[in-house]
């Protein structure tokens, strides 16, 4: 190894070129599938089963309008950041700053979940097995700090190892599908699903189940973070995206139906590991382990999903200067943002240890839905400033501005849905971004290199 | 706490766990320093938004 060399021409390190559609959809999906394991279910607590299967769909509609446009606007910006760097250029600044924050604090903030819940399994499993006083607290940290060493090393590993642990969660969800309606079914309490008591709050419940109902899909948009590693981001991004949320919503729905026809609402609606419960129910050992192992998978690819989005997230506003520069850094070896992996760890071990599950996901949440309503601005701004004819795209969506407008109705919805539960957090999230964007209009902005940050070769947009 | 020797199954995969997220977060804090203080800034900081030429590329450690 040389010491201290410098720049010179043909020296130097980015991001390495490596990925394929299939790492795509596991970066997206792996993010995701835990939500199908644990957290979904807080929607039947808040309206009931049907309200949960309303949520189910709805959520899955306001997603679909997301995976959309992801996948037009980030198949022309291909750069590491995502919605950050799709801000940048189409909107300006001041919106870029904030959507980069709400990434970095929606997928920080969903690993510290994914590391809770693994470390609750942990514990579930020791105590299964007659060991008494288990801690969690160790396997939570083991697991953010072996995930944060995996995307250190290298994202093609990481994003191979999710593909893998991501597929077999999937496939083990299947599975007890399949079982509940071949083997068990009649175990399965139809009217209980769709029967008389399944809206116990009425049409309210099934608004304000829209909160948690987005928790069958959050992260799919993580996809775009993608762009600067994968080898074609034009084709790779949209076909990983879109084969993301076809098989999210299959998932979903199947999730449903599993829990909803073998537990009661009132204990549903307050599990932690729902799907594990149901395979418990069913009395078969086998179908149990696999979906202890397929929980465990669940929390373990979405966490690393999450590392690898949140860092890439602020490894890109400290390469803009948004943050500070030293975080613009990639490892020479390794190819990685080592130094923003790094500097995320703490953040991530003190959510994970201090604040409950609840609020964890409230406010991974809630970050995640003020992406959603800036994704709908944002396509609108994108083809009145591009028309197709000006830039071309690896993925044009039909129908625009359908999606869009449907999009932003439902994130105005799913406030109020969240509003309802939790109005303080809802104002605690907002008054937060505000500061955070005083501080960065007043002081940050100053230490931009203002022509370096925009570096898409487009033309000059419409009317200006 | 109890010995090692005293100690369950579990107690000991708890063990387990603290030290190897000990021996995890002592390796990339060690690696972060070393990289840091062998290649210079206008190395570590050279990637470009978007850059897609990848024969400019290169890892100075691997160059032959």
């Amino acid at each position: 190894m040389t010491s201290k060399s410098t720049a010179i021409h043909g020296e130097k390190v980015s991001l390495l070129r490596i990925l394929g559609p299939g790492h795509v959809w596991a970066l997206g999906v792996g993010i995701v599938l835990v939500g199908e394991f644990m957290g979904w279910n807080f929607a039947v607590g808040k309206g009931g089963m049907l309200a949960a299967l309303v949520a189910c769909w709805f959520a899955g509609l306001l997603y679909t309008c997301v995976a959309m446009i992801d996948s037009e606007v980030t198949s022309t910006v291909a750069a590491a950041g995502g919605q950050y760097a799709q801000a940048k250029h189409i909107v300006g600044p001041l919106m870029a700053f904030n959507v980069g924050l709400f990434l970095v604090m929606a997928y920080t903030m969903l690993e510290a979940a994914n590391a809770f819940t693994l470390g609750y399994l942990v514990q579930t499993v020791g105590g299964m097995a007659g060991y008494e006083g288990v801690w969690d607290k160790p396997f939570v940290v083991l697991t953010i700090m072996f995930l944060a060493w995996l995307n250190y090393r290298g994202v093609f590993a990481t994003l191979t190892f999710n593909l893998v642990i991501t597929a077999i969660a999937f496939f083990a969800i299947v599975v007890l599908f399949l079982a509940i309606l071949s083997v068990n079914s009649g175990q399965v309490d139809h009217a209980a699903m769709i029967g008389t008591n399944t809206l116990p709050y009425g049409w309210l419940g099934v608004i304000a189940s829209m909160h948690f109902g987005l928790w069958y899909y959050l992260g799919i948009e993580g996809t775009t973070q993608a762009a600067e590693e994968v080898r074609s981001p034009a084709r790779a991004l949209p076909l990983g995206t879109m084969t993301g949320i076809i098989t999210l919503l299959i998932a979903a729905t199947m999730t449903w139906y599993i829990c909803a026809g073998l537990m009661p609402w009132e204990y549903l609606g307050q599990a932690v590991t729902p799907l594990f419960d149901a395979a418990r129910l069913t009395g078969s050992n086998a179908l149990m382990w696999l979906l202890f192992v397929g929980t465990l998978f669940s929390t373990l690819a979405s966490a690393n999903g999450c590392i690898n989005d949140a860092s890439r997230a602020w490894f890109s506003m400290g390469r803009d200067r948004y943050l500070p520069v030293w975080f613009g850094a990639v490892h020479p070896k390794y190819r990685t943002p080592f130094r923003a992996i790094v500097f995320l760890i703490p953040v991530a071990l003190v959510f994970a240890l201090q604040v409950p599950l609840d609020q964890i996901i409230t406010f991974s949440i809630l970050s995640g839905l003020l992406g959603y309503t800036f994704m709908s601005f944002n396509m609108i701004m994108f083809r009145n400033k591009w028309p197709l004819d000006s830039i071309k795209r690896g993925y044009v969506h039909p129908l625009h501005p359908l999606p869009a407008i449907v999009l932003l109705l439902l994130c105005i919805v799913t406030y109020f849905a969240v509003f309802l539960g939790y109005g303080t957090q809802l104002v605690a999230m907002m008054v937060f971004y505000i500061a955070a964007s005083l501080w960065f209009a007043f002081h940050r902005y100053k230490y931009v290199k203002r022509g370096d940050q925009f570096t898409m070769n487009w033309p000059r947009p419409q009317g200006y | 706490m109890p010995n090692i020797a005293e100690m369950n199954a579990f107690q000991l995969l708890e063990l387990a766990a603290w030290v190897i997220s000990a021996i995890l977060g002592l390796w990339m804090l060690i690696d972060l320093i070393r990289t840091n203080s062998a290649y210079s800034e206008d190395v570590l900081m050279s990637s470009r938004e978007g850059e897609i030429e990848d024969e400019l590329v290169i890892d100075p450690t691997q160059r032959r």
